[in-house]
């Protein structure tokens, strides 16, 4: 059924039409026709990696995902060329350039789509996302606002109401908390009050996570407090591939998405493919798989915990790493599957401990699964502190590679 | 305290002697002058029932000029101003009564003593202008082109209900009539206007976005926020301060330092106008609009009143007293100028009234009927509309064999 439906959006996209809005929509507001037509494979990144035999296994739909002809390395890397399904060579770039890619390719594709944003237009975003667009583009879609975080969202939620489709650019995502109620009342919920008839295509973005000593306010992770807000959708992406996939995805889509970047992630550099693709927002990602347990991360833990896995290896363990990308909803099948084959998790966060994403994490694993277990979930988290400023304090709030490969052992030793 | 409201309610009445006053003496003298005779009107080709009346309060104005006190307006006009009050007016005091035997729970603000101000709007507006506002929504919805079963339904969570019941008295939107909400938190709205004001600029919309809110959601910051962006970019909405006097209990001496709601857009053009009287409302309207289309935002501040509390669960009656209530229903309510207007224009005579009053409470009570007939909606209707159906966003059971979630 998500084949099928991948693929009717398939063909409404290839066919050169805006993703369908509802049915009723008055003459109050035109229909902008797409530009520029689709590639017919732009989804099939996900399919393309189904039906070749050497794939990679991010992104394949549900149904023809097996256990078998998984490379063990998913992120395409200089090594692994032969296991992407790229017939040219790719191109390398650096993860803030993969989301400006993203975001220009769907600013040429769609004239609805337009960026709201403190500095985004003429400063060229402040970390470089939109450099260069408004010359491109225009003031008009690259819209440079005041500061006022509550009302400029507000905005957007209100334009996405007639059938724009704006991306909020949030400075830092801790100044997102000034819009919360823009976000949790009205954007979230908009699409259920009004019984359906209005959608709020937006997508909130912007940097978070805690930094290099930029203080407690601006070292904030609020995916702990979007998480129960009904009707909206949380992805972080994590490497330059899936940055540059679900921000053309989350664009897309006609819910409200929440796109986590973190700040020291903006530099990582790897190849990506040259055509056009898109990452599905709700599915997870998997790092390296493994027999002896599961582990759970996003966003820039997971690159502790790659790190971590070369200590793990060599100490002989062999652990199964996912990138769950998407934290709302989450992918309880590919967390599911490798469950069943492990029986032991560990969860390893950036949030707080304290009604963070591992917290609902863990419950919904224990909910679903607990049959499956052989040990406690573990959840790795950072520390329920603000953010201090000196150096070997802030490394002490957040999880580090020795902690984690500690705690796989401690887990694993465990009958 | 006592004497401060003391002092308030005498300054209202003042108010209303003076209006009234005026009004009695104008809709007599001044209409007599530049009504064209109705033999004249036909000789001379015009419109059989086309007229000019006089509005007695002058606007108030900052930063702007302020448009003629003569406003252009039909017979026909006034009959269906009459008619619409009426059947909103209806429409609230049954909603009460359906709220006092629960058929209506949680909050219901009420909107009867304003109705001036939502049917005067519409006589100046569009099918391409939006309008959004805040939870005093039933005739605002109504005035837009939903109908009585849709709003008693919502109101008491029936399938039938313009939200499907799921949203409730805050909650009322129509797509297709542009009617943005039905909003619960106060000012909230506010932004979410300025960027229906946007799209309209952006994608080169021929109309403009009323943004209402009242004396007390115009202490928000978001309200300025809003502002200012909307004169930044010269956006074509306009800020309608529904001014009732009261933020639910506390009085706008008390809440604001500087009550004139319409100058406190401070470089944002705006005008004062008396909000009980609907020919005024659609001259400021129409006004306001060439000025929004032309210049970017403009402030309206509607000198209006509330019968009942702030909702339901608030008499009404602790902040201020009912001599003022009943002082401003005999003196200045909306339904008794139209009707004395008509009346003295010999437009209809008292039994034609009459006969348009039966008219409107049959629909208000046919419809009040039918919406109680109307199912509760299904249980799998609390899960849909949560995500739209996009790519692929369904939450399935662990194994994705069982679908926990349906999305429609």
């Amino acid at each position: 059924m998500a084949m099928a439906r991948q693929a009717l959006a398939a063909t409404a996209v290839t066919t050169g039409n805006v993703v369908p809005l509802a049915a009723s929509s008055s003459s109050r507001f035109p229909r902008l026709q797409l530009v520029t037509p689709i590639v017919s494979h732009e989804l099939g990144r996900c399919r393309l990696a189904t039906r070749s035999s050497a794939t990679s296994y991010f992104g394949t739909a549900p149904q023809n995902r097996g256990t078998t002809n998984v490379t063990t390395n998913a992120v395409a890397t200089k090594e692994a060329s032969t296991s992407s399904a790229t017939t040219t060579g790719g191109h390398e770039l650096l993860l803030f350039e993969a989301l400006r890619e993203g975001l220009e390719e769907e600013l040429d594709r769609d004239p609805t789509v337009c960026v709201i944003g403190e500095d985004v237009g003429h400063y060229g975003g402040s970390y470089k996302v939109t450099k260069g667009f408004v010359e491109k583009f225009g003031d008009w879609r690259l819209l440079d606002t005041p500061i006022c975080e509550n009302s400029f969202t507000g905005m957007a939620i209100g334009a996405a109401m007639t059938g724009l489709r704006p991306v909020i650019e949030g400075m830092n995502m801790g100044f997102l908390l000034l819009a919360y109620n823009q976000i949790a009342n009205n954007c979230g919920m908009l699409h259920y009050t009004s019984g359906g008839q209005f959608t709020i295509p937006v997508v909130i973005r912007g940097p978070g996570g805690v930094g290099r000593q930029l203080g407690a306010e601006h070292s904030q992770r609020l995916e702990s407090y979007f998480q129960s807000v009904p009707g909206l959708q949380m992805v972080a992406c994590s490497t330059p591939y899936n940055a540059k996939g679900l921000m053309k995805a989350a664009i897309r889509s006609e819910n409200p998405v929440i796109l986590f970047e973190h700040v020291l992630l903006y530099n990582l550099k790897e190849k990506i493919p040259d055509e056009e693709y898109t990452c599905c927002l709700e599915e997870a990602e998997l790092v390296r798989p493994g027999e002896d347990i599961t582990i759970l991360t996003y966003s820039r833990m997971r690159y502790h915990v790659t790190q971590a896995a070369k200590t793990l290896v060599n100490k002989g363990y062999d652990p199964e790493i996912i990138d769950i990308r998407s934290l709302k909803p989450f992918d309880m099948y590919t967390i599911g599957q490798s469950v069943k084959k492990t029986h032991r998790v560990l969860i390893v966060e950036e949030c707080m401990r304290t009604g963070g994403i591992g917290a609902s994490l863990r419950a919904a694993i224990m909910e679903n699964f607990f049959d499956d277990l052989d040990a406690p979930i573990g959840c790795l988290s950072s520390q329920d502190v603000p953010t201090p400023y000196s150096g070997p304090l802030e490394e002490l709030t957040v999880v580090q590679p020795p902690q984690i490969v500690a705690a796989v052992e401690q887990l694993c030793s465990r009958e | 305290m006592a004497q401060q409201l003391c002092h308030r309610t005498r300054s209202l009445l003042r108010l209303s002697a003076i209006v009234s006053s005026s009004s009695a003496s104008s809709s007599l003298i001044p209409l007599s002058d530049s009504i064209i005779p109705r033999q004249q009107q036909q000789r001379a080709g015009f419109a059989a029932d086309a007229l000019t009346v006089d509005v007695p309060v002058p606007f108030k104005a900052h930063k702007c000029d302020a448009p003629s006190l003569s406003v252009e307006t039909s017979a026909q006009e006034l009959l269906s101003f009459f008619k619409t009050m009426f059947t909103m007016r209806r429409m609230e005091i049954a909603a009460d009564s359906l709220y006092k035997s629960k058929f209506i729970r949680g909050f219901c603000h009420l909107y009867d003593g304003q109705e001036a101000v939502c049917v005067g709007m519409e006589a100046s507006l569009n099918q391409k202008d939006c309008i959004i506002t805040a939870y005093r929504d039933h005739c605002i919805h109504l005035g837009r082109g939903g109908t009585l079963l849709e709003v008693f339904s919502e109101l008491m969570g029936r399938k039938d209900g313009c939200s499907l019941g799921k949203g409730g008295s805050m909650h009322m939107y129509n797509k297709k009539g542009g009617f943005f909400g039905g909003n619960g938190i106060v000012g909230a709205q506010t932004p979410l206007g300025a960027g229906l004001a946007f799209a309209q600029k952006y994608l080169k919309v021929d109309g403009v976005t009323l943004t209402m809110y009242g004396d007390g959601a115009a202490n928000q910051g978001q309200l300025f926020e809003a502002m200012n962006i909307a004169a930044l970019w010269s956006l074509p909405v306009i800020f309608v301060c529904e001014n009732n006097h009261y933020g639910m209990g506390t009085a706008e001496w008390r809440s604001a330092k500087s009550p004139e709601y319409y100058k406190r857009g401070d470089y944002v053009p705006g005008m004062k106008v008396d909000g009980m009287d609907c020919l005024a409302v659609k001259q400021a309207v129409k006004y306001a609009k060439e000025q929004a289309l032309k210049n970017g935002p403009f402030v309206l501040e509607f000198d209006t009143y509330r019968y009942h509390g702030h909702s339901m669960s608030d008499p009404g009656s602790t902040y201020r007293t009912r001599d003022e209530i009943s002082g401003v229903r005999q003196e200045r309510d909306p339904i008794e100028r139209i009707r004395k207007l008509l009346l003295s224009l010999e437009i209809a005579s008292v039994s034609d009234l009459k006969t348009l009053e039966k008219e409107a409470k049959s629909e208000v009570d046919e419809a009040l009927a039918k919406a109680k007939e109307s199912p509760q909606p299904d249980t799998s209707e609390l899960f849909s509309h949560i995500w739209v159906k996009g790519y692929g966003a369904e939450a399935y059971g662990a194994d994705r064999k069982e679908v926990v979630v349906k999305l429609p």
